[in-house]
């Protein structure tokens, strides 16, 4: 059997790429991360790949594509079994299928309205980031993790979105962990893993990357 | 085998993304109580088992609820595997699966409810283009995916089928009430006469609306407004 050739285009500040490298660290399998310079020209090997979006991530399995990072955060789980991310039981697929679904619905767009706006716009923005969060906070409950015993795919895919909440509170002078000490509590964690640790950007060079983003989008 | 009552569907007619699990479990053969919504006045049983979201589709099984139209779907698939299966058995024709299905609901059906919310006939042109557009995409990744068999699935109808195929009877109200073609034989034949073997197969043909219902029913809901 052949060497398997994994290709990840990457970017170093998006989570989305942060899940995709976390998912295959916790599967322990080796791949080439491949830069794309998103603000000076998207390479010919992702717009290729990624006819639809053109956006990273993107994992290129023996030059096969797999794009959307839960989707090829999933791929991963089914593709490496070891260890699972994903509950043993179809009910319990079924309700990380559905978090991860509200993850991916919300988390990133409220927290993009936070730093994309001022005053009261971004009084509103943060009342339902925080909102949200607490949801979020409701559904971990007092287990270890959002899977329960193991980190699985819903921690994957929170904890990558979670590298941009220190920037979000900076803009928006406010704490999560005064507001959901239990989702502060998960999060810090599981930036201690390994897996994680490894992957999530320094906060003070996301926070350089957003401001950058705010100034670019003419907000100061 | 489950009893009738084992399995709910809290869902409505008219929805498209409750015809989806219905489809399912069709395909499934597996029998289930479906409880109707009354539109504008939503159930208590609606807000206990969904009440993230407020909306339905919501199945409801042995007691459980489970909501999202897809991840009902995979749900169906996974429970009862010994039916028929709904999502393609390669791990990466799943996640072009996955792909198409995200792309339908996250882009392309808020296109189409685009139209109508259009101000002005340039406005709705743009707009109808942008379908098109989609539809065109949709026609090429049927086309790569079918591989000449008559579905997305193959010989019989699968879960991109049931992705798209649910918001067909969308597309004839959007046609008959903005007075367009959205779904153009010319334009995207392919996708024109899989939307007609969708409609006539097995799993789906007595629960897709009738269209005529369908259209008097939105026409109502606007007069109501």
């Amino acid at each position: 059997m052949g060497e398997d050739e994994l290709v990840l285009l990457d970017f170093w500040a998006s989570p989305f790429c942060a899940r995709v490298k976390i998912a295959l660290a916790e599967k322990g399998v080796a791949f080439e991360s491949r830069a794309e310079d998103l603000f000076n020209g998207k390479s010919e090997l992702l717009l290729k790949s990624n006819p639809t979006y053109a956006k990273v991530p993107v994992l290129l399995h023996n030059g096969k594509s797999v794009n959307e990072s839960s989707i090829i955060v999933s791929y991963v789980d089914e593709t490496w079994a070891s260890p699972a991310l994903l509950p043993p039981c179809a009910y319990g697929k079924a309700q990380a299928r559905f978090w991860a679904d509200y993850i991916d619905k919300k988390v990133f767009e409220a927290g993009s309205s936070i730093w994309r706006s001022r005053g009261e716009e971004l009084e509103v923005a943060k009342k339902e980031f925080l909102e949200i969060v607490r949801t979020l906070e409701n559904e971990l409950g007092d287990k270890a993790y959002f899977g329960g015993e193991s980190f699985g795919y819903v921690d994957i895919l929170l904890i990558g979105l979670v590298s941009w909440f220190d920037a979000y509170e900076r803009f928006g002078s406010f704490k999560v962990e005064d507001e959901s000490p239990k989702f502060a509590a998960w999060a810090k964690k599981c930036l201690l893993r390994e897996s994680v640790a490894n992957v999530i950007p320094e906060a003070d060079k996301v926070y350089e990357f957003i401001a950058m983003m705010r100034k670019m989008n003419g907000i100061e | 085998m489950a009893a009738a009552n084992d399995v709910k569907l809290i869902g409505m007619w008219a929805s498209p993304y409750t015809l989806r699990p219905r489809i399912a479990l069709n395909i499934k053969s597996v029998g289930y109580e479906f409880l109707e919504e009354t539109l504008g006045q939503k159930s208590e049983l609606l807000l206990k088992s969904n009440p993230v979201h407020k909306k339905m589709p919501v199945l409801v099984h042995r007691g459980r609820p489970l909501s999202e139209s897809l991840v009902i779907v995979q749900y169906i698939d996974e429970v009862w595997s010994s039916g028929r299966a709904i999502l393609p058995e390669d791990a990466y024709e799943r996640a072009t699966a996955r792909f198409w299905a995200a792309y339908i609901d996250d882009r392309w059906f808020p296109s189409l409810t685009g139209i109508a919310k259009a101000q002005g006939e340039e406005a709705k042109k743009a707009a109808l283009a942008q379908v098109h557009d989609g539809l065109g995409l949709l026609e090429g990744a049927f086309e790569e995916i079918s591989k000449g068999k008559p579905f997305f699935g193959g010989d019989r109808i699968g879960y991109l089928d049931l992705a798209l195929g649910c918001f067909l009877g969308s597309i004839k109200v959007s046609e008959a009430l903005n007075n367009v073609k959205v779904l153009d034989e010319e334009k995207t034949p392919g996708l024109a006469k899989w939307a007609e073997r969708f409609r006539a197969d097995e799993a789906a043909k007595d629960v897709v609306p009738d269209t005529e219902r369908l259209v008097e029913f939105v026409k109502s809901m606007f007069a109501k407004k």
